[in-house]
């Protein structure tokens, strides 16, 4: 469904971020992008609905070329995109459901959300996603009411409202405790699921990407060193993406985490 | 690191330690530092003072003093009153205008969201509002359109726009980018990116610089009535050319009055829009 090809991307400082990148997801399909930092993995997300530009190569969504997109083009592609950011980036002043309806800007007329008066439709189902994710008595506090996890779930709603085919989640984990870290991850594999969604997850946990995903891919200096289950992860893979480390303890504990049972409470 | 410049810990322990001085260079510093001292004292002795004319002058100034003791707020009771309408209609005329013409052009002006083209002429426009001081537009309106309250307004509105714009045009300068890239993802129309991304981050700076341009306009329209562009500084000058002055000390004091009041109201508004 998604398409990457060739894919490149050199900063005017001359630093190549991405080199060739190739890769597909499949519709419905859950990936880890993982990689150290500066590897790549928020530009090439970035570059897939081009609030990055990338130099060359061809990124195809469904049949559609969004390389090659004009500014209206890539506005309705961009909607069928849904993108979770790092460190939530909601609208601070903004309340919990102005935050989640601008997930709809794209399908509104501009007096409509000048106004605030969004369809009842979207409000309906602004409703709806804040109620799945426990929010529902958040919806008229300010945005910058609400704790990290609070925020990451807004985050969640405002992707999911687009109605988008695909998530691209940059670290959504970056600023939480290790227990809400997995508590957010594992929401969104399971709206995933429910509602057959493709998804880019970058996320620098290794042990928490193995936790919840079936494909992890591995960047390195901008080009793909690893693409497999999660248990292909071996020391000698992760030493090749990340550099030279004791790899053991980060392994076992993933099946430390999957005997935990203060998780399995959650 | 090398051994060159590897500190050892035992020859470091026992040292005195200072913060390193912002100029690294020791001639420079003393350069600078006896350099200004030296015009600093250069410059008080060239201005000369004339004390014997100071001595004079005191008796003048205790006289303006000593008529705020009994300021005369009746004789004249209806110049100033439609002095200070005047002023009243050409500060709230002048200030919404001015800042409704302010926020396209701080958008422009605001490197991070405007093309380089918009974005020069938007600092243009700025950049001459800035430079021509209140007076000389003023003296330029009234030249033009004649004594009275119209030119004041104009001059108002003209010097709110290179206030206001350059100010809030900073604000949006330095706000935060990943709001605004969160929201132009959504795959938001421009005009609904600077609705939802942009506004709500800036709105506060442009409430508090809006109502400290309220302030500052009045202020100015009390000085703009010395050059005939109307107001409560034209019943002023009249007051301070007829040697009237208790009726100027009454004036003073209701512009005192009023930019404190204003000054109260803006502390408030400000605290509550946040």
């Amino acid at each position: 469904m998604l398409q990457l090809e060739k894919l490149t991307k050199t900063y005017k400082t001359g630093d190549q971020a991405l080199k060739s990148v190739d890769m597909a997801v499949p519709s419905g399909q859950v990936v880890a992008l993982i990689g150290p930092s500066g590897a790549g993995k928020s530009t090439l997300i970035r570059c897939i609905n081009r609030l990055v530009e990338p130099t060359t190569g061809r990124v195809m969504l469904g049949d559609v070329d969004v390389t090659s997109l004009g500014a209206g083009g890539l506005r309705r592609e961009r909607c069928r995109m849904g993108m979770i950011f790092q460190e939530y980036a909601l609208v601070e002043r903004l309340t919990v459901m102005e935050n989640v309806l601008s997930g709809r800007l794209g399908y509104v007329k501009f007096w409509q959300s000048v106004t605030r008066r969004f369809p009842q439709s979207d409000v309906d189902e602004a409703f709806r996603l804040l109620d799945r994710v426990g929010l529902l008595h958040m919806a008229d506090k300010r945005a910058d009411e609400l704790s990290g996890g609070q925020r990451q779930r807004v985050g969640i709603c405002r992707a999911l409202i687009q109605n988008p085919a695909l998530l691209l989640v940059d670290e959504p984990t970056a600023s939480l405790d290790p227990k809400t870290s997995r508590q957010i991850m594992r929401l969104i594999c399971e709206l995933c699921a429910e509602r057959g969604l493709a998804a880019i997850i970058n996320i620098h946990d290794v042990a928490l990407a193995q936790m919840f995903v079936a494909r992890v891919i591995g960047l390195r200096l901008g080009e793909i060193v690893f693409d497999g289950p999660p248990d292909g992860l071996s020391p000698d893979k992760l030493t090749e993406i990340y550099g030279e480390e004791d790899w053991e303890a980060t392994i076992d504990k993933v099946e430390d985490d999957n005997n935990d049972p203060a998780e399995a409470a959650v | 690191m090398t051994a060159a410049t590897h500190r050892e810990i035992d020859d470091m322990l026992g040292t005195r330690w200072r913060r390193p001085p912002m100029i690294a260079r020791p001639w420079l510093r003393w350069t600078l530092g006896i350099g200004f001292l030296a015009y600093l004292v250069a410059a008080f002795l060239s201005v000369e003072v004339n004390w014997l004319r100071v001595w004079e002058g005191l008796d003048r100034g205790g006289a303006f003093v000593a008529a705020f003791a009994s300021p005369d707020f009746t004789s004249r009771a209806s110049d100033i009153w439609a002095g200070m309408l005047e002023s009243i209609v050409m500060t709230i005329a002048s200030s919404v205008v001015g800042i409704l013409i302010s926020i396209p052009i701080a958008l422009g002006a605001a490197r991070n969201i405007a093309p380089l083209p918009v974005y020069m002429i938007c600092r243009g426009i700025i950049a001459v509002s800035r430079a021509l001081q209140e007076i000389i537009v003023a003296i330029l309106l009234v030249a033009i359109f004649g004594f009275g309250p119209f030119a004041g307004f104009l001059t108002l509105s003209f010097a709110t726009i290179g206030f206001l714009s350059k100010l809030l045009a900073e604000d949006i300068e330095s706000m935060d980018h990943r709001q605004a890239e969160a929201v132009r993802a959504t795959g938001s129309k421009w005009s609904q990116w600077i609705d939802f991304g942009v506004m709500p981050q800036v709105l506060p700076r442009l409430v508090g610089l809006s109502i400290y341009r309220v302030d500052i306009n009045f202020r100015e329209s009390a000085i703009l009535g010395l050059v005939g562009a109307g107001g409560i500084g034209a019943t002023l000058n009249t007051a301070f050319d007829r040697y009237e002055y208790d009726t100027a000390a009454a004036i003073l004091l209701i512009i005192i009055g009023i930019v404190m009041a204003l000054e109260y109201i803006s502390g408030v508004v400000r605290a509550r829009v946040q």
